[in-house]
């Protein structure tokens, strides 16, 4: 087993895949791509690896994914023996998918913004902000009837990668001048999830909220 | 955002971009202390500044230099040339700039932290300080008149990881060195050779009075390391200093010393606010309202 990241420290979607990595215990060779300001992603040679130009690019013994939601899949259903991340139950799998799909779409709205404010990206940020609000909205909706049910991840008694996709531009929404005043329970989730054994905060996390 | 009054700020030159942000021929716009401008990159190492109107036509065009990986303009008549860091000429150095990050605050805001090493064990925990190690033993400053410039000197402090090239702990001896209002840089021991120092700036454009850029030129000893790697370092430390300076109130700087208390650690800070002082700084500075 020989798995090599293509990863960029600031990347939240890389650090989705940094976080199951750790989670599942996976050891892995960091390949550092110049994303800001190289723009390395956005090079001939780097299209070879990944002709969409985006990171993470994940590769497992020859087997090259990109996109941070399939690659939290692959890792889940190759390496996780205990069934946890990604359980087969039918009552979890669709559920879990759903919510893994929202963190690669809706949720990628708070990355635009952070983009914007941090790395200074041309777009628009009040649509992006705005798209991040109605976002989090649902899913700060969804987490409280999960704790009224007594319930503390997205989906299930365990986190998942529903969890572990949603968590980074989740937590990273201050870098792109996003406030969670008016969402306690997304609130209450990203400290639980701050407390998994083996969570490491990347740069931006801030671990005081 | 209307263009700040304030002499002393519109008076230093200021960085406004990097060399390699557009290709030659091309063109951005982007502000300066509530001054819209217009860079074009002329050629790979020229640079034309103007000042746009309100109405975004052409206006009167600026002075520029691009030196230490930056573009400087600035909006008045500076009373300093750009400061002089020949490491920058040492040709076995590793010499990058970081692109530019944004920050919501006071751009004294962002020298001040860089300034501080209080903050390492907490904000940089096992890179920049260690959680058991979290004394600022005391140092020196001093304001060198000569060249008006704010130096913090003899300081040390325990680090995990002080750099990409380190393998272990180490106690870093730096000297930080402020040479305007709007830049500042350090000297920091290279792992395993305290005969080098590594040369790290931090030049903030600033936008408006709580909303700046952050450029952060290098000129490091480290033959080992990949470019990428070194970058990818210091943004990573940035990165974590940005959280805590966003979150930072009031965001414009008390000048004033009974508004925020400082300890024996806080000399420099002293020094930087006293010297803003003097100059009659009034762009970036909180004023006490009066009761």
């Amino acid at each position: 087993m020989a798995l090599t990241l293509y990863d960029y420290s600031l990347s939240g979607s890389c650090y989705k895949v940094r976080l199951l990595l750790d989670f599942l215990d996976l050891e892995y060779e960091r390949h550092p791509v110049a994303f800001f300001p190289e723009r390395e992603h956005r090079t001939e040679t780097f299209r070879t690896i990944n002709p969409l130009a985006q990171i993470p690019v994940l590769d497992d013994d020859g087997i090259r994914l990109r996109d941070a939601q399939a690659i939290l899949c692959h890792l889940a259903n190759k390496y996780d023996k205990s069934n946890l991340w990604l359980p087969r139950d039918p009552e979890l799998f669709g559920p879990i998918m759903m919510w893994v799909m929202f963190a690669g779409g809706e949720l990628m709205a708070a990355s635009a913004a952070r983009l914007h404010d941090l790395l200074g990206y041309d777009l628009d940020i009040k649509m992006a902000r705005r798209n991040a609000h109605a976002a989090f909205r649902i899913l700060d909706d969804h987490l409280t009837r999960r704790e009224i049910e007594g319930g503390t991840w997205i989906v299930g008694g365990h986190p998942t990668i529903a969890d572990v996709a949603c968590f980074p531009y989740t937590a990273l929404s201050n870098d792109g001048g996003i406030g969670l005043e008016d969402y306690p329970a997304l609130r209450n989730w990203l400290r639980s999830f701050m407390r998994l054994p083996k969570f490491d905060a990347m740069s931006g996390i801030s671990e005081f909220a | 955002m209307a263009v700040t009054t304030d002499r002393a700020a519109l008076n230093e030159w200021v960085a406004c971009g990097w060399p390699e942000k557009v290709a030659p021929g091309g063109k951005y716009r982007t502000v300066l202390l509530g001054q819209e401008i217009e860079v074009r990159r002329t050629g790979v190492n020229l640079f034309e500044v103007f000042e746009c109107d309100e109405h975004g036509k052409q206006g009167r065009q600026l002075p520029v230099q691009a030196k230490y990986c930056c573009v400087f303009t600035t909006l008045g008549e500076p009373t300093r040339p750009l400061p002089e860091i020949p490491e920058f000429d040492e040709p076995d150095r590793r010499i990058t700039g970081c692109g530019s990050v944004g920050v919501h605050t006071s751009p004294f805001r962002i020298i001040e932290n860089f300034l501080d090493m209080a903050h390492f064990s907490f904000v940089h925990t096992d890179i920049l300080g260690a959680p058991e190690r979290t004394e600022v033993l005391a140092y020196k400053t001093e304001h060198r008149k000569d060249a008006d410039e704010i130096w913090a000197i003899d300081c040390q402090f325990y680090q995990p990881a002080a750099s990409k090239a380190s393998r272990g702990g180490q106690m870093t001896h730096y000297a930080y060195r402020v040479m305007s209002p709007f830049s500042v840089m350090l000297y920091k021991n290279v792992f395993d050779d305290p005969t080098r120092n590594d040369a790290i700036c931090l030049f903030v454009q600033p936008i408006g009075e709580t909303e700046c850029l952050a450029y952060m030129p290098l000129a490091i000893v480290d033959r080992e390391s990949a470019l990428t790697s070194i970058i990818d370092f210091q943004q990573t430390i940035f990165a974590q200093d940005r959280v805590i300076l966003e979150n930072q109130r009031p965001a414009l700087l008390p000048l004033d010393p009974t508004i925020e208390l400082p300890t024996r650690a806080d000399a420099s800070s002293i020094a930087f606010r006293r010297w803003l002082k003097a100059k009659n700084f009034q762009f970036g500075v909180y004023e006490k309202k009066a009761a």
